[in-house]
């Protein structure tokens, strides 16, 4: 199917009209043939659209929908390794593997990505600091490159175009099947460490001391408390549980995976509604009702890592207006610039539910990927016009600190704020001229900061 | 391509060399570095408004844009899309004319009418059409209060503005699920080059004031906007008084 519609990504902001190919348009002859036609306005991937700005549009050109993409390819239970169509969620292959004692080895805070979206922005999940980011663990891709051709990319004897792809935004062609490696695992539950940190200092503390006992880490931090609570927040940690740590009702269903969605938040709502009042409050009551400490907690897999799947398009509590997710990862060693922004935020005033923080572990070679060692921190901040300034102040602090913005959250950066954030960014330009010359694969994103 | 907060990487200005223009590329300016297009007769204040907004932080082109030749304009304008995708595009070429002068020669009085009203046709219909090539963009157009209700002293220049504002207020529904957008905006009297021989009237703004409005739409999404805000009320007690009263308001 084929047809014209109104795009925005997760935060609902900058909409643009472009041409949609769907479910029988997205076949892979379709699809060649769609970038044999030489579309005027190019032609860019979209997934689930799970990305908060502007990377699945392109205005006034064709965007691929691939969500009808579904198909299992191939599921090799000894190895753990699975080919399935780009389309696919990862929600639908956590239904599919689960039972049969398989996990995703990497899952970000939606089970609802495709596997060419997680590729796409190398997205990174509560592992990274151990495992890495999504394309580290995925074997090979069939890529459509502007030429018409599908290639088979794999990561050992392609390094050059894998790595331009994993993080590339889907600016090196269609992402059209892909081959990844899972991870046993014995049950389909978690056990979780939860510890409440008094402030900043003691944040990053206990995640130096102990992070490395775990394979899952994540943290979140009140950004409404000031002075001595400043920074103060709940570490939830945790690991796989075996089947033996599971309480004995649970034992004969160990791998039992059945989410249920069970709230849609309204349609409509005043931008006016997430005041500072009412997020304070919220945060006051999350931060008590978090343990002092817990230890080895059996939580499910949609509670530990998706616990916002469970409210349908909560992205509408924002308003007409929409939002902004900040996300932006400091280097080791800039304790204090990381200091000087969380207090910046603080002192904006912007109301902020989530902050989510993290300690990142190594980079890979990904052009364009987002994950560097360092401190990770995320927040969700409502539209507005004085935001712009703030944002850009913050975007110049992480700058100045080594730091960079995620572009999957992006939909505001300056294009030259981006440059210098990616040293890469020139051989990701260079490797596309050559793969693609006339910028056939083009999204809003890459026009906003002419990548 | 407009972010995720309202702020445009670049901008038409259709009569480049308009105080009112100028003040909201300004103020665009004054959050960020801008693309600009002045479209306008070539002049000597087309270059100095050129020089004054690249010391702004903008990268600046001129283009030789006419309202009145209209046969040109879809060449003009194609060209400047051609040079990249225009985010806001600002119709704000205009002439108050010479009412006594009007009513004497038709020449005179078709002549605002072809810039006012015909070049804003024109224009319009190509800036539709390219933008909804590219899926997105703003069109605000410069009508008038003087557009709501025409008045004994200056009715040619307000049958213009009213010819234009019905024009692109339903070019605005017309637009309605391309992802471009249309904004009448119907400023009251302005201090500007245009009125510098006229009196202050009530409730007289600036470019500035103007310019704020404009921005404070575009981000907001509405249609229609007066300035100053409380002009709409007014505006609307104007337009209900009987005619023998409004005949003969003072201004
Ligand atoms: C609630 C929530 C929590 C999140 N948590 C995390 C997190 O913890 N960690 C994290 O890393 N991210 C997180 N994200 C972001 C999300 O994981 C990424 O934006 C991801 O890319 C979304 O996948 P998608 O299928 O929705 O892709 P889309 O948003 O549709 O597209 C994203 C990008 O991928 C490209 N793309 C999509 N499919 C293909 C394809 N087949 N071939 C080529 N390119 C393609 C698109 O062109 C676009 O550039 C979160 C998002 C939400 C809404
Ligand atoms: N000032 C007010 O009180 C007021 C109130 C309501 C609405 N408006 C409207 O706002 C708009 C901007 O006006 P302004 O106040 O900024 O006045 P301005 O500074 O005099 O600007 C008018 C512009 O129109 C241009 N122009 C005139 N004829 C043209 C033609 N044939 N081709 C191309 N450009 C032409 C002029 O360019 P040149 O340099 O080539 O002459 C000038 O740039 C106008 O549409 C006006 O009607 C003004």
């Amino acid at each position: 199917m084929t047809e014209w519609k109104i795009l925005t990504g997760w935060g609902r902001t900058a909409p643009t009209g472009a041409t949609v190919l769907r479910d029988d348009e997205t076949t892979d002859d379709r699809l060649m043939a769609a970038v044999a036609g030489n579309p005027p306005r190019g032609i860019i991937a979209r997934g689930l659209a799970r990305s908060y700005g502007d990377a699945a549009q392109n205005g006034g050109g064709l965007v691929a929908d691939l969500t009808g993409r579904t198909q299992v390819v191939a599921l090799d239970e000894a190895a753990g390794t699975l080919t399935a169509e780009a389309g696919l969620s990862l929600d639908a292959i956590m239904r599919i593997i689960l039972r049969k004692g398989w996990f995703v080895p990497v899952t970000p805070g939606t089970r609802y990505v495709t596997i060419g979206g997680a590729i796409a922005a190398d997205i990174h999940g509560k592992n990274h600091h151990v495992d890495g980011s999504f394309s580290q663990h995925v074997l090979s891709f069939d890529l459509l490159t502007a030429d018409g051709a599908i290639r088979t990319v794999r990561r050992e004897s392609d390094p050059a175009l894998f790595w331009a792809t994993a993080g590339g935004m889907g600016l090196t062609g269609i992402i059209l099947r892909a081959t990844i490696q899972l991870r046993a695992v014995e049950t389909s539950r978690v056990l979780v460490d939860t510890e409440r940190a008094a402030d900043f200092d003691d944040m990053l503390a206990r995640l130096e001391a102990t992070d490395h006992q775990y394979t899952y880490s994540v943290s979140w931090i009140d950004l409404l408390a000031r002075g001595g609570k400043m920074g103060r927040g709940v570490l939830t940690r945790g690991r796989h549980a075996t089947r033996d740590e599971l309480p004995v009702r649970s034992r004969s269903a160990p791998l039992a995976f059945n989410p249920r969605g069970w709230l849609t938040a309204p349609p409509f709502l005043p931008s006016g509604m997430l005041n500072q009042m009412t997020v304070a409050a919220f945060n006051e009551v999350w931060f008590r009702k978090a343990p002092k400490v817990r230890r080895g907690e059996v939580q499910s897999i949609p509670a530990f890592f998706h616990p916002l799947d469970g409210v349908a398009e909560w992205n509408r509590i924002y308003g007409p207006k929409g939002f902004i997710q900040y996300q932006f990862v400091l280097p080791f060693g800039e304790e204090d610039a990381l200091r000087r922004i969380v207090e910046q935020v603080v002192r904006s005033g912007y109301a902020s539910f989530l902050a989510v923080f993290k300690r990142f572990g190594e980079g890979n070679e990904g052009l364009l990927s987002f994950p560097a060692p360092g401190w990770t921190l995320a927040l969700d901040l409502p539209a507005s016009d004085d935001l712009a300034v703030v944002a850009d102040r913050l975007d110049e602090a992480v700058l100045a600190a080594g730091g960079r913005l995620y572009l999957a959250k992006d939909s505001r950066m300056r294009a030259a704020a981006m440059t210098a954030m990616y040293p890469r960014l020139p051989a990701f330009r260079e490797l596309r001229s050559t793969l693609d010359p006339t910028g056939m694969f083009v999204s809003d994103l890459a026009r906003r900061l002419s990548l | 391509m407009i972010d995720g907060l309202g702020a445009p990487q670049s901008l038409l200005l259709l009569g480049g060399t308009s105080d009112i223009a100028v003040a909201i590329a300004e103020r665009y300016l004054a959050k960020r570095p801008l693309r600009v297009v002045l479209a306008g007769r070539p002049s000597a204040q087309l270059e100095a408004v050129a020089g004054r907004l690249a010391d702004r932080g903008a990268a600046v082109e001129t283009v030789a844009f006419d309202a009145a030749k209209t046969a040109e304009h879809e060449e003009v304008l194609g060209r400047v899309f051609a040079g990249g995708d225009i985010d806001i595009a600002v119709v704000a070429f205009g002439v108050l004319g010479d009412q006594a002068e009007a009513e004497r020669d038709p020449t005179v009085a078709v002549s605002m009418a072809q810039v006012n009203y015909v070049g804003a046709v024109s224009a319009g219909v190509c800036l539709a059409k390219a933008m909804r090539r590219q899926g997105h963009g703003t069109i605000v157009a410069l009508s008038s209060m003087a557009a709501e209700r025409p008045r004994r002293s200056n009715f040619m220049y307000g049958s213009t503005k009213a010819g234009l504002d019905a024009f692109f207020s339903g070019l605005a529904d017309a637009l309605v699920g391309s992802g471009v957008r249309a904004v009448v905006v119907r400023p009251g009297q302005v201090r500007t080059k245009m009125t510098a021989h006229l009196p202050d009237a009530p409730m007289t703004t600036t470019p500035e004031a103007v310019a704020a409005s404009v921005v404070s739409a575009v981000s907001r999404g509405r249609h229609t906007v007066w300035v100053p805000g409380r002009m709409r009320a007014v505006s609307s007690v104007l337009r209900h008084l009987p005619r023998p009263v409004f005949r003969r308001l003072p201004f």
